[in-house]
């Protein structure tokens, strides 16, 4: 089951840039043109786009690319998942016209990439992912846990499922004397990432002995590879605690804890309380930005995902198809990525979204 | 000619490089580096930041390839045996086919069908049988964890068995007629002909083929990725997790920063070391053998 949907969400990806080269071969069907309303599309633009980087965004980004060039029959766009550093690294090389990674550009990667390019990066936040705490207690539904405990039980602290620190949490739940066995992505990854991002701001013992990033020396624990080797890890063993992103979470039915988050309200992990995690959060202008301290409805362990663009160095053409394309994906794209169960990352975020959209290219 | 020239300048092209590459990785971190385990990458560009520490991966690699041998090398013999000495062609020829097809298999499949099926359903209840029971001595201490070093290995086992049963079946073909008819006449029993006759002369050839299967099984990459566990710390029990060389490079240079890509060729590196370490021990061994018993087989 669980591999067949796997395969399915690989494949698809793979149907989808098939069709659009398929698309692009059959080229000059008018259909598509005068019939999309916004953003001035429809008008004939011609250019080809490259872009690579994260594979977590990969399948909406595809169909966006989908729809987008359904109305230009004139662009052509691909979209390599080679992941977000190799992303980051062709963005900075100038391979690509655009980068899409997990974690924003750090200073000096920053700095490297516009003194190559002679002018500003730009961030543009696309979608929100969260990440979800699975686990496998037969019996318990519906449990809870917060920043301490989730600590203690990735650090080792906690080694029983009936431990009173999730006993004090659980009320009523009639947890097991059973052992808690931890999985983890052995793989380089931005769930990874934004879980112990999460861990990290939380917790000053999680940030001394173990830290932050897209690989970390787990003190416990089986490590699985992709959401899908976590998720045999968590399903094979009773007992079993792990975290995935939250759309492979759903798509396979798992059992996720709710998470307290920083106003002490405990929140499932849905897409409603994704997109509401940015509600309360201070995104500062350049757009780069953890998602941390989340309070109200907001579910606490979420992160962006963005694209990377030059505010110069484009010709016209490539200039108005990108801007075109990340437009109409930021207005119409939301329904496709809620379908392909990533959160919209709100109207006041894609707004400022949208300004950076605007710039690319100014500079000429 | 040609071709052997190019083969070496690839290869000359291929150490030169990735050991230019991972130089700093050697220098900064200097004998920790096949010592510690602590593996702790840095986020720079230009220099090396991060702790790169890979005795875990080192252990891993050894662990696995050691326990897909021990596995697989009695189990080719005997399938060998069977297939040159007791089966008949019309038996012989479909078991041939068979055990070659395993080889055809894409390790990805091996690892796919591990980790959903033969680990948690056929591995798994004989594992726990043998960690309750000799849980006492440390190398089978239990709990089960769902991704380890011997499941990580059988399935290595299986992917190996077909190179060493295809080599020691040739081996075997070679041993003279004459020889068997020799020990039949004195009265040996077809055990006794494979035991005393077939096998010691042909040792040589199995060790060959043992090192072979063996330099497969340290290099392997996506099937024990999968069913290895990533583990970060030294486990002795087999059936806890761990990492391999491979299996790490494979894992997270995807998502590496420019001197962690740097760290995990230094990996490279040292996995390349490590086979031609084992290589030339496995010649040194066939040649004594070989001296020893009058011949020289591979």
């Amino acid at each position: 089951m669980k591999v067949n949907r796997t395969w399915v969400r690989t494949a698809l990806p793979l149907a989808v840039v098939g069709a659009v080269v398929l698309g692009a071969c059959s080229g000059g069907s008018p259909s598509g043109s005068g019939s999309a309303a916004s953003a001035g599309t429809g008008s004939g633009l011609s250019a080809d786009l490259l872009g690579a980087g994260a594979t977590f965004p990969d399948p909406v980004y595809q169909e966006w690319i989908g729809g987008f060039v359904g109305t230009e029959p004139g662009v052509n766009i691909t979209y390599e998942p080679i992941g977000s550093g190799g992303g980051v690294e062709q963005f900075i090389a100038q391979s690509t016209d655009f980068g899409g990674s997990d974690a924003f550009m750090k200073d000096d990667e920053i700095t490297a990439a516009e003194q190559a390019r002679g002018c500003s990066v730009l961030h543009i936040p696309t979608v929100f992912g969260a990440v979800a705490v699975a686990y496998n207690l037969s019996g318990v539904e519906g449990l809870t846990l917060n920043s301490d405990t989730l600590v203690k039980i990735f650090l080792g602290g906690i080694t029983k499922w009936n431990d009173p620190a999730i006993a004090a949490l659980n009320p009523g739940a009639s947890l097991p004397d059973e052992d808690v066995i931890v999985a983890h992505r052995s793989d380089g990854s931005g769930t990874t990432s934004i879980f112990t991002t999460y861990l990290d701001h939380e917790s000053a013992d999680w940030s001394s002995q173990v830290g932050k990033g897209k690989e970390v020396s787990w003190p416990v624990g089986v490590g699985g590879q992709g959401n899908d080797g976590v998720s045999a890890a968590i399903a094979q063993n009773d007992g079993g605690i792990g975290y995935v992103e939250l759309s492979y979470a759903i798509e396979n039915g798992l059992s996720v804890a709710s998470m307290v988050n920083a106003d002490g309200n405990a929140i499932e992990p849905t897409l409603e309380s994704t997109a509401a995690a940015a509600d309360g959060i201070t995104i500062p202008d350049d757009l780069r930005f953890n998602i941390l301290d989340v309070g109200g409805d907001g579910y606490p362990i979420a992160g962006a995902t963005w694209i990377l663009a030059y505010t110069c160095g484009y010709d016209a053409a490539k200039a108005d198809a990108l801007k075109a394309f990340l437009t109409w994906s930021l207005e119409n794209g939301d329904s496709i990525a809620e379908s392909l169960l990533y959160a919209p990352i709100g109207d006041s975020l894609q707004a400022r979204s949208l300004a950076n959209v605007a710039r690319i290219n100014e500079g000429g | 000619m040609l071709s052997g020239a190019a083969v070496l300048v690839v290869l000359g092209l291929m150490i030169g490089s990735t050991t230019l590459d991972s130089l700093p990785v050697f220098f900064s971190q200097g004998i920790s580096f096949l010592t510690g385990t602590n593996w702790d990458p840095g986020a720079s560009r230009t220099e090396i930041t991060g702790t790169y520490q890979a005795w875990v991966f080192i252990y891993g690699t050894l662990v696995t390839s050691l326990i897909a041998i021990v596995i697989a090398l009695p189990v080719a013999v005997g399938i060998a045996l069977f297939l040159t000495e007791v089966a008949g062609h019309r038996l012989a020829r479909p078991l041939i086919y068979m055990v070659e097809l395993l080889a055809a298999v894409p390790s990805v499949i091996y690892g796919l069908w591990g980790l959903h099926f033969f680990a948690p359903v056929i591995l798994k209840p004989p594992a726990n049988a043998v960690s309750d029971a000799l849980g006492f001595i440390p190398i089978f201490a239990g709990p089960v964890i769902s991704f380890n070093f011997f499941f990580a290995g059988v399935v290595l086992a299986i992917m190996i068995i077909p190179i060493i049963t295809a080599l020691v079946r040739e081996v075997f073909t070679a041993v003279p007629d004459t020889d068997r008819q020799a020990g039949f006449a004195l009265g040996a029993t077809r055990w006794e002909v494979m035991r005393s006759i077939v096998v010691p002369r042909s040792r040589p050839g199995i060790i060959g083929a043992t090192m072979l299967g063996l330099g497969r099984a340290l290099g392997e990459t996506i099937a024990v990725a999968l069913l290895i566990g990533g583990g970060t710390a030294i486990n002795f029990s087999i059936f806890q997790q761990g990492e391999t060389i491979a299996a790490k490079i494979v894992n997270t240079f995807q998502e590496s920063t420019p001197e962690g890509i740097d760290a995990l060729i230094a990996l490279g590196v040292t996995l390349f070391a490590m086979t031609i370490v084992i290589n030339v021990a496995a010649r040194l061994i066939v040649r004594r053998l070989g001296d020893v018993s009058g011949e020289a087989v591979a």
